[in-house]
């Protein structure tokens, strides 16, 4: 399989202009510029043709940044962010053709959908102005969408709003299908929705995945939904990838040990009355992104963290069939309790 | 071992222009002093608003229409507003998803956590700074003395729901009510309050009623559980019992849509369609539409019958005997 996203260290920095008062007040020493905020630093990955990879990490880790720039519509920093051998942004973060060929699924489907615009004129929208299909034929078209994910193509002519969230989240796949795309970046699908109703929309994900051969780019922070969907799963943690391999080794036998605490983490259903669960939280909170520690990102919280880890950066190095961003990842023996 | 509190056919309605929406209709549930239980539901079941109905707190259009909440032998139905003020934050409290929505963005904490001990008895300055930085260290905050001058848009999500557990525990109440609270939270961080609550409401003997939608996180925390469905519980008993063998097609459905317990790459095992709308309910069983087991006798009602805590409120219950 070729790797049809490409991303070589690829960065993304955001920085706040300063304002007059403060750029005079850091003359005088009096106040602070705006520090910038390096939201994703210096990561690269290869996604391959017709793979789900999955990218995981809490708030802040930059994991919506990466997967924007992956999606186009936010150009890197520094380095580059390549869809099938060619950038998605031209200079000054104009879009290219290929753009088209990436389509993004939002979170909140309560805000990804314009609620002044009928369903069918959603779906239509896109492949309309991009010439994909012609304005006679759209309708045809919208209803072929609207019954790929499940509703019924009656419903072109109703508004957002009289739609509940888990169809709605079908709307918006709709309208990214309806562009023909090779691939999909979904930033937390599922994240808003009910249990019943998730389940619902995961069982959508893989069957256009079977059906129609996409490739996607699923972000969560949900760790049971994104290990059902991925082959292969990212591990973000402050901006960097810590840990990249296939989903039943990061799970299974974690190297990192940010990976195996996250999956402490998680509670495990108890359903046994005389088994007490036995919580094993990560200590300390995640640092801010304005002013990450150096050397490993992760080394305060670390329970394995030794002098080096406090200065030197680690680089992602294979072990065991994966990449992991540690530099005691040959020697630490994480193995422990595996998750069910 | 007397309960603690005594929930009898709860129902809370809601107003609408477009008709009564049924949010809560006919809740039965009792908590013995220092037992944590678990209510389940998805959006729309009703158990958010039985939470604030318990503690007095909603507001018209909804209105407790029929039922009874007994608390500590009192009830709570009916009682006057000064009178439920009183006990609000001293005997019972609550302890709300969303914390940046719940703490004052203008006050200190410890000014937030001064009145709420100065609404209920007469303490000095300096006592109520003792009292306050005491319970901020109990719920894990590092440093509590000097975080007590900070305003809550200076701490983290995660510390910021730690002061409002804080605040609820303040005055040693006998019963927390917890809505949804780790849900907006990172995973690191919800371990770490889980496992902080779990011990403190050991310790102290605080009851514990965690309403929230996410099983796993009930099951490590409470020792019975409650699932909710259109506003009534369809199956309750104790942890092990309902989630090794639950008894209602709704918690059987809601457990095989976990993909946690499904084998990856595989379909999930769904749960068809969506809850019915609570202003127009079908008649008799809500989940009978979606229910593979349905048969006509579920256009009436059933009752929730069982013994010794354990009840599904369902026809043809599964483990039955065809």
């Amino acid at each position: 399989m070729s790797a049809l996203v490409d991303v070589r260290a690829a960065s993304k920095v955001f920085r706040q202009p300063a304002t007059l008062v403060e750029r005079i007040g850091s003359a005088f020493g009096v106040c602070e510029l705006p520090r910038p905020v390096h939201a994703v630093d210096d990561v690269s990955l290869e996604i391959r043709n017709g793979e789900v990879l999955g990218l995981v990490g809490e708030s802040g880790c930059g994991k919506s940044t990466l997967g924007r720039m992956i999606a186009g519509i936010l150009p890197p920093s520094a380095g580059s962010a390549l869809f099938d051998g060619m950038p998605l942004l031209a200079g000054a973060g104009r879009p290219v053709k290929s753009t088209t060929r990436v389509q993004m699924i939002f979170q909140d489907p309560f805000a990804s959908l314009d609620p002044r615009m009928r369903v069918g004129d959603i779906i239509a929208e896109g492949p309309v102005a991009h010439g994909l299909v012609s304005k006679s034929a759209s309708a045809a078209d919208v209803s072929r969408w609207l019954s790929t994910v499940g509703l019924d193509p009656q419903v072109a002519d109703r508004y957002p709003h009289q739609f509940s969230g888990g169809q709605r989240q079908r709307i918006a796949i709709a309208r990214a299908l309806a562009m023909r795309p090779d691939m999909l970046v979904c930033d937390e699908p599922v994240a808003s929705l009910d249990v019943s109703i998730q389940a619902q929309i995961v069982n959508l994900f893989l069957k256009l995945r079977r059906d129609l051969g996409l490739t996607m780019l699923f972000i969560s922070h949900d760790l049971g939904v994104v290990r059902h969907v991925s082959d292969r799963i990212a591990i973000m943690y402050l901006g960097r990838i810590v840990e990249i391999g296939t989903a039943r080794s990061v799970f299974e036998r974690p190297r990192h040990p940010y990976t195996r605490a996250l999956l402490d983490s998680v509670p495990r259903l108890r359903i046994d009355d005389r088994v007490e669960v036995d919580f094993r939280p990560i200590r300390g909170e995640l640092p801010s992104p304005l002013d990450p520690p150096a050397g490993c990102h992760f080394h305060m919280r670390c329970p394995h963290a030794n002098e080096a880890c406090a200065v030197q950066r680690p680089t992602l190095l294979h072990v065991e069939g994966r990449e992991v961003a540690c530099l005691r990842a040959t020697e630490l023996d994480l193995s422990g309790e595996a998750p069910p | 071992m007397t309960a603690l509190l005594e929930v009898r056919d709860l129902a809370t309605h809601f107003a609408t222009r477009t008709g009564v929406v049924r949010a809560v209709d006919g809740v039965t549930l009792s908590l013995a002093p220092g037992e944590i239980i678990g209510l389940v539901g998805e959006s729309g079941s009703g158990k958010s608003v039985t939470g604030f109905s318990i503690l007095g707190l909603v507001d018209p259009p909804g209105r407790i229409v029929r039922g009874s909440v007994r608390f500590e032998g009192r009830e709570l139905v009916g009682l006057p507003h000064g009178e439920l003020r009183s006990l609000r934050g001293r005997r019972i409290a609550m302890v709300f998803q969303d914390p940046s929505a719940t703490l004052n963005p203008v006050l200190t904490i410890l000014d937030q956590m001064r009145l709420a001990l100065e609404a209920h008895e007469r303490i000095g300055k300096a006592a109520a700074r003792a009292r306050a930085a005491e319970i901020l260290t109990r719920v894990g905050i590092p440093d509590a003395g000097r975080r007590l001058d900070s305003y809550p848009h200076q701490l983290s999500g995660g510390m910021r729901q730690r002061v409002a557990i804080a605040i609820a525990l303040l005055n040693r109440p006998a019963l927390v009510v917890c809505d949804e609270p780790t849900t907006a939270l990172d995973v690191s961080i919800q371990a770490q309050i889980l496992a902080e609550m779990k011990s403190l409401a050991r310790e102290s003997g605080t009851a514990l009623i965690w309403i929230s939608h996410d099983l796993s996180t009930v099951s490590a925390l409470a020792s019975r559980i409650l699932v909710m469905y259109a506003g009534r519980v369809v199956e309750e008993g104790t942890v092990g019992d309902v989630l090794s063998a639950p008894r209602h097609p709704y918690t059987r459905g809601l457990l095989d849509s976990l993909p946690s317990l499904a084998t990856p790459g595989q379909d999930l095992r769904q749960i068809p369609g969506a809850m019915p709308s609570l202003s127009d309910p079908p008649p008799g069983c809500a989940f009978a539409p979606r229910c593979a087991h349905a048969v006509d006798a579920c256009t009436a009602m059933p009752d929730l019958v069982g013994a010794g805590g354990r009840g599904v409120r369902c026809h043809r219950p599964l483990g039955d005997a065809p």
